[in-house]
């Protein structure tokens, strides 16, 4: 087997990003959206800490921790917003949350 | 490949940083032994406790004093029918006991019974230790979802719920008795639960005493929350019988509520054993610094073989008390049989503690010295084991809107000023 | 983990930790009940977890799992309990605008494979070893500054307490019945 290098942890967050971008795009359930989204921000934080690996310093770690941060609270808001939606209109579908007022 | 096994014998280390797996294996093998004879001790301890609290007298009939109570139990549990709701799901509701179960025994990783006894000292342990123990919510929920029905749901909603505004301020504490550890020359602390204990020594007094009441107080918001995070009572709103029909585990029967009893009393254990390393000293003797003479490590290294003779002279006192009728002799044969195995063990400690110390055989008196650090570990948490008994058997439950005023509104603002409070002082002394 | 000792069987755990990374993220995108999503992405959030500590990254692991895995996962199945999923799993999986989503997704994914097939030259096939020991020590100091002075990130991090403080309190806002 081939020594394991900063390029196979690349290819590995970049089937994680597109993976989390089909999610994102093709799915009715908007919780399984926001989930796809987690996971479009988990290939951001791999790629950051394999360069920061490559690069021999820790920058690329404490900005992947700074992602996380921001993903808490961008998860804990996006769900607030979705509980207050669903009180609304009762329904999860992408598809039928298309007005902007009703 | 036996050299490989043998190498590690009379090592310093742990066998992560030795790199041993076999040996990382057999510490797991013996710890999660350890840890099953210890719930089914406390499944016992519990009965009996509770009930000579409340004048009676509990398991009398399976074997004397029903020493062999949890095992008719657990026997009875597993030949019980195993029940799955026709509507629930059936690979979540399998699944469920065993996130419980895994998250509880993870902890167990990182829980030092010695300064080189621990499966595998990592340099995050504490951090390691919070973020699994916090991956146990995630069964119970899960466990509540699965079972579609009412009851269940409620009740995993609001045990989750209780766990997760716990977990806050047990990590505030955690953070606190962390600053402690940097009170030292260098200024910097350490992350490591065999680090935090060897700060305790290095700085001669334990955490629950430094910057008293500091510590003290920390230690008692741990305490509090570590019962509200595992569901204990006073805290067990979401689990008890009367309230709702046993939560989330209502649809479980079996050996699956069998595991998800083994992951609760087990993480019981595991929050007790993080308290007892960060405030209580671990695996240390009493006085370690100030008694520190020979003499004295001879006459503390022979508690354990002192323990085990009280306990065995307790056993033969209920021995003479049994009235001498035919239908007790078998009972009466099997507790001194169970005295006379817990004398062995009392003889058995008293020869190791005597020959490892006049000998002096590297192997024998590292052996000892295990014997001893993971005796007053184990002393340790079995109080705290007692304190939860006597907590159930004393206290009335809280009502959960109850439990969730004093999770925010009372033990957070508390463990944010202890915190701070610790950190000013702490510069303020150095 | 060792400190200072060559890993062992490395490709082994790196390939099976990143088949549970891709297998779980391709179960979350094509499950039919929300829960099941939700389970697949704690195994690849743990998974990503091993794969920061085989990059010597044991605090971001560690801050991977309790903050992901054990915060963020909980608030996901809460608000999937509470907002009845089971009628939405016997919809459609997908939405209206799929095959332009995919259409999309495999534009963006051709993009990445002719970027990668190309530049692959452009990673040296080195790897250093980072410290494994001191890696809180030396996070501590880039986040909070040492001997007086501020770390280089010291101001993101108070700039990243007040965007928790902001989403806490527009997260209990927005979820009153009456603001």
């Amino acid at each position: 087997m081939s020594p394991i290098t900063t390029f196979h942890y690349l290819v590995v967050a970049a089937a994680l990003f597109v993976l989390g971008v089909i999610g994102v795009l093709t799915r009715r359930n908007l919780v399984i959206v926001l989930m796809s989204l987690e996971l479009i921000l988990n290939a951001v934080n791999l790629n950051l800490v394999a360069f920061s690996r490559m690069w021999g310093n820790l920058h690329g770690q404490i900005f992947a921790i700074f992602i996380t941060v921001t993903a808490a609270a961008e998860a804990a808001v996006g769900l607030g917003i979705l509980i207050a939606f669903f009180r609304n209109k009762e329904t999860m579908n992408a598809d039928e949350i298309d007005l902007l007022k009703w | 490949m036996p050299n490989f096994i043998m190498s590690y014998l009379g090592s310093t280390l742990t066998p992560g940083e030795a790199g041993n797996q076999f040996w990382a294996l057999i510490y797991i093998f013996i710890i999660f032994t350890g840890v099953s004879i210890a719930v089914i001790a406390m499944n016992w301890l519990e009965r009996k406790a509770l009930a000579h609290s409340l004048v009676r007298l509990g398991p009398t009939s399976v074997a004397t004093q029903g020493l062999l109570q949890p095992t008719a139990r657990a026997i009875k549990l597993a030949l019980k029918e195993d029940i799955i709701p026709a509507e629930a799901d059936q690979f979540v509701f399998w699944i469920a006991p065993i996130i419980g179960l895994l998250a509880a025994f993870t902890v167990y990783t990182v829980i030092p019974f010695g300064p080189s006894q621990a499966v595998s000292d990592m340099n995050i342990g504490v951090l390691f230790m919070l973020g699994v123990s916090s991956l146990g919510a995630l069964g119970i929920v899960v466990a509540g979802w699965a079972s579609n029905s009412h009851y269940p749901l409620i009740g995993a909603l609001r045990s989750s719920a209780q766990m997760v505004s716990y977990e806050v301020s047990m990590g505030l504490t955690v953070v606190s008795a962390i600053m402690m550890t940097s009170m030292n020359e260098t200024g910097t602390g350490t992350l490591s639960m065999i680090g935090i204990v060897q700060a305790q020594q290095h700085q001669s007094v334990w955490f629950i005493f430094k910057f008293f009441p500091l510590g003290l107080i920390a230690f008692v918001v741990f305490s509090i929350a570590m019962i509200a995070e595992t569901n204990g009572a006073p805290f067990d709103m979401a689990e008890a019988e009367s309230e709702l029909t046993a939560g989330y585990h209502t649809e479980y029967s079996g050996l699956r509520w069998s595991l998800f009893m083994l992951a609760e009393y087990a993480a019981m254990i595991a929050v007790s054993s993080i308290a007892v390393t960060l405030w209580l000293g671990g695996w240390m003797r009493p006085f370690p610094n100030l008694l520190s003479a020979p003499a004295w490590d001879v006459v503390f290294s022979l508690f354990p073989s002192f323990t085990f003779f009280g306990l065995a002279a307790i056993a033969m006192v209920g021995v003479a008390r049994m009235p001498a009728h035919s239908f007790l002799r078998i009972q009466r044969i099997g507790l001194a049989g169970f005295a006379a195995v817990l004398g062995f063990i009392a003889l058995l400690l008293l020869v190791i503690a005597i020959a490892g110390r006049s000998a002096g055989r590297h192997c024998l008196a590292g052996f000892r010295d295990s014997i001893d650090y993971v005796y007053w570990f184990v002393l340790k948490v079995a109080v705290f084991m007692y304190l939860f008994i006597w907590y159930r058997a004393t206290w009335p439950r809280y009502r959960f809107d109850q439990l969730m005023r004093i999770g925010w509104k009372v033990l957070l603002p508390i463990s944010l000023g202890v915190l701070l409070a610790t950190a000013v002082v702490g510069v303020i002394v150095s | 983990m060792t400190t200072g000792m060559t890993p062992v069987a490395t490709p082994f755990f790196f390939y099976m930790l990143s088949g549970l990374a891709i297998g779980g993220g391709l179960l979350v995108i094509t499950r039919r009940n929300a829960v099941h999503s939700a389970l697949a992405l704690i195994v690849t959030l743990l998974a990503v977890a091993g794969l920061y500590l085989m990059l010597y990254a044991p605090f971001v692991a560690a801050v991977q799992i309790m903050l992901y895995a054990g915060g963020i996962m909980l608030l996901f199945l809460f608000v999937i309990m509470q907002v009845h999923t089971e009628r939405a799993s016997r919809d459609r999986r997908f939405n209206r605008m799929w095959p332009l989503g995919l259409a999309a997704s495999s534009g963006l994914l051709a993009l990445l494979v002719s970027a990668f097939a190309k530049g692959r030259a452009l990673f040296p096939d080195r790897m250093l070893r980072l410290p494994e020991s001191s890696n809180t020590q030396q996070i501590a100091t880039l986040l909070y500054g040492e001997a007086g002075k501020m770390g280089p990130y010291t101001f993101a991090f108070e700039i990243a307490s007040l965007l928790l403080l902001a989403a806490i309190i527009g997260a209990v806002i927005m979820t009153r019945r009456k603001i």
